[in-house]
């Protein structure tokens, strides 16, 4: 890839800047799912690899959190960007170099701001822990030119109208850059005090809101009606799920503080909002659902449509918990337990993650015409990352309702840690076996691009079948 | 441009679209600053402002996170200047050559209300420079608490606080909140005890103006441990925290806190090099029922990491 760094845009060949972010996404998969598993060990056994600064819980916890997040999910955004967005405007990627070369700088300023928040180098702020020279690095040369890149393939495309998955790509790289840059605005200009504290949530909710979650989204939007070959059931219930998405989504960022002295107006306000994101989580579980209509054999036959409703699934649980759990009547037995922590992962790792992987894996067989090299190292991956993240969530639900019971009653901190004790052994089994789940998909990938059978000229790899 | 730019659906959703954004943005944002604005800092929030300094998340003036140019928090039980015996203690924050202002005395605006105009009038904080020696102290009119710039109102300066005042007088405690952000405590440890409990054990929430020029506030989202922010109030002994913080099992044998022995530095406080490979044997020999007693732990040196964020954690009453 890095050959092309420097050659003419016209010399590179089409998809290969999302082949590059499609790698990355799953190498920072594995380095990220590793971490996890490193720090779920040190929880469930404290004296795992002690007595050295770099390898303290303190120092890799928000390693874990940022190679997941940026590198992951968020180059696994970029990949799923650079092909199904020229694919749905019957063009060509706008610019392959600078998709080339966004996918190098992020790898290098991502590798830089992991090894200085590592050190401890932090601003001190959850969700926007890298200091602010690297925020300013993300903005101008990750986000940006992906964000150009997009746009510009929009703007060039030779379809009429736009279909909603450019609708999201499009408005998601857009309001990222808003939502960076506002979030950091504590670090750009100083701003202390609960100033700092309400724009760290504030960030750390809309990234969720209006990147992760519609961006994560607008990938199923493609998935589904691609491999099965329906149209999307609805696109006015797209409409309803982009603008519910924008209007209820962005609103709620003060439901993380309810236990803080911010404005009760606020607080109120940020509870009903939260509510209503059910709105869009309602209209995108229908939409997909109902697209599946005579096809729900493929949920058992192929990869990417099994990955696809998966994540899809998940989203029920996960809205119902994120809609509810922020009213006062229960965020305040739940708040800062290990709920959340479940939470965020049914968001990241569940929901999230199975969209985001089919686009990789369907992705990465269109761009390079090679089959998947096995099924069954596939389904491999799939069951153990499911079982896995259950085993995590599960587990980590039930720690978080017994340190919740621990909080009201205020019983001795130490008890609740013993209760806990077993859930934390059964939190970083469930991790590792994400971890595992991954190395055996990134040798499978590479095994693919190495030996899958090719994929004749015209043809879907879904159209092929299996042959391992 | 080809011509889908210029579909009429498309012009009405961009500009429904920046409604919709900038609404949300107007509602989230630019309202609360109000509320936040008008927040009067109250004495928590200039004695954590003022301890820790302008910043103690990673800045330019502390590029290593390593602590060393911030504030002392010294106990001052005479007037430095003229050596005549104070009424009662006060507490004076020493602000030396090439620490940054804290944000009070660098915007005045963020203490609020009362707080701000007594500072500038009484307090005479508009007379410090950014970076010069100062000395800072919290003093009241009434109940309400202002900024007073001792340098200027009585010509206390750093060198006069520190040689009168003995070593257990001082508090490294922007330092201290240094650590504690550099290494990582708060993905464990909340600084917030909230509204609707924790008030009998980890203590009364805290109120809108106690965080005024605080950064960052470090409050954790994911309590794995107890509540620190009246910390100092529950438990006070400097002995407890050094065993503590050098391995959590001494004295909490459930305890699932990372040790913290490498805060100690190469040196305790006599000047002996700590051998923390025999410490780690001869505990492993303890934990194994070898030995009858755990290993001493070593005092840490007046200027280690260990000490600065132990006084911090102390002083969080």
């Amino acid at each position: 890839m890095l050959k092309y760094l420097f050659a003419k845009n016209e010399d590179i060949p089409a998809g290969s800047a999302a082949i590059y972010f499609g790698f990355s996404a799953i190498v920072w998969f594995v380095i990220g799912t590793g971490l996890g598993s490193f720090n779920a060990a040190k929880l469930a056994f404290p004296d795992f690899v002690t007595g050295s600064e770099y390898f303290a819980f303190g120092h890799m916890r928000q390693v874990h959190v940022h190679a997941v997040i940026f590198g992951w999910i968020s180059m696994a955004f970029a990949m799923a960007m650079m092909y199904i967005t020229p694919a749905l405007g019957n063009t060509r990627l706008w610019s392959e170099k600078l998709g080339i070369w966004n996918a190098f700088l992020w790898n290098v300023g991502l590798s830089l701001g992991l090894f200085l928040l590592w050190a401890g180098l932090t601003s001190g702020r959850e969700y926007s822990d890298f200091i602010w020279p690297i925020d300013l690095y993300i903005a101008a040369f990750i986000a940006l030119p992906l964000a150009v890149n997009v746009w510009m393939t929009i703007v060039t495309r030779r379809t009429q109208g736009i279909y909603t998955t450019n609708w999201f790509f499009a408005a998601g790289t857009f309001m990222v850059i808003i939502v960076f840059l506002t979030g950091n605005l504590p670090e750009w200009f100083h701003l202390t005090g609960l100033t700092e504290a309400y724009l760290t949530w504030w960030f750390a909710h809309n990234v969720l809101g209006l990147w992760i979650t519609p961006v994560a989204a607008a990938i199923a939007y493609y998935t589904i009606p691609k491999v099965t070959g329906n149209p999307l059931y609805s696109h006015r219930i797209g409409h309803l799920h982009f603008w519910s998405v924008v209007v209820f989504y962005s609103t709620p960022a003060a439901h993380h503080l309810m236990s803080a002295p911010l404005p009760e107006w606020l607080k109120s306000f940020a509870s009903v909002e939260g509510v209503l994101i059910l709105v869009p989580a309602i209209a995108f579980v229908s939409n997909l659902l109902l697209t599946m209509q005579g096809k729900w054999n493929m949920f058992v036959e192929n990869l990417e449509v099994r990955f696809t409703i998966t994540g899809v699934l998940m989203a029920i649980p996960l809205n119902m918990q994120g809609g509810f759990q922020q009213t006062r009547a229960i965020n305040w037995y739940i708040h800062g337990t290990g709920w959340i922590v479940a939470h965020a992962h049914l968001a990241l790792l569940g929901f999230s993650t199975f969209l985001e992987a089919a686009a990789v894996y369907l992705g990465l067989q269109s761009l390079m015409k090679r089959k998947l090299y096995s099924l069954a190292l596939g389904n491999m991956h799939f069951w153990m990352l499911l079982i896995g993240f259950s085993i995590y969530w599960i587990s980590m639900t039930i720690a978080g309702l017994i340190q919740g019971a621990g909080k009201i009653y205020e019983v001795p901190y130490i008890d609740v840690v013993i209760a806990e004790h077993p859930y934390m052994i059964a939190r970083w089994i469930g991790g590792t076996l994400v971890f595992m789940s991954n190395v055996i998909w990134l040798y499978n990938m590479w095994m693919t691009a190495r030996a899958g059978t090719v994929v004749p000229a015209g043809r879907m790899p879904h159209e092929l079948a299996y042959e391992r | 441009m080809s011509l889908g730019v210029n579909f009429r659906e498309y012009k009405i959703g961009a500009r429904m679209f920046g409604l919709a954004l900038g609404g949300s943005m107007c509602i989230t944002l630019f309202l609360p600053s109000f509320d936040f604005r008008s927040a009067v800092s109250t004495d928590m929030a200039l004695d954590k402002q003022l301890s820790a300094g302008w910043e103690t998340g990673w800045n330019i003036y502390d590029p290593l996170m390593l602590g060393k140019n911030k504030p002392l928090k010294v106990l001052v039980k005479a007037d430095p200047k003229t050596g005549q015996a104070l009424a009662q203690p006060v507490w004076a924050y020493v602000y030396n050559q090439g620490t940054p202002s804290p944000n009070g005395v660098d915007h005045p605006d963020n203490l609020g209300g009362p707080v701000e105009t007594l500072s500038k009038t009484k307090g005479r904080i508009g007379e410090a420079k950014n970076g010069a020696p100062t000395v800072y102290l919290i003093s009241h009119e009434g109940t309400v608490p202002y900024i007073e710039d001792a340098t200027a109102t009585m010509g206390w300066t750093p060198e006069m606080v520190l040689s009168k005042a003995q070593d257990s007088d001082i508090e490294h405690d922007g330092e201290g909140k240094t650590l504690f952000v550099r290494e990582g405590c708060w993905w464990c440890h909340t600084l917030l005890p909230e509204e609707t409990q924790d008030w009998q054990v980890f203590g009364a929430p805290p109120m809108l103006g106690d965080f005024n020029g605080e950064s960052p506030t470090a409050f954790g989202s994911d309590r794995k441990a107890p509540d620190l922010l009246h910390v100092g109030s529950r438990n006070s002994s400097r002995e407890w925290m050094m065993l503590h913080f050098f391995n959590p099992r001494l004295v909490q044998p459930h305890s699932i806190m990372p040790r913290f022995d490498y805060l100690w530095g190469e040196k305790d406080a006599s000047g002996n090099t700590i051998d923390y490979a025999k410490w780690r044997q001869d505990y492993d020999d303890y934990h194994a029922g070898k030995r009858d007693y755990p290993p001493e732990v070593p005092v840490p040196a007046k200027d280690s990491e260990a000490r600065a964020l132990i006084d911090w954690v102390l002083s969080l009453k």
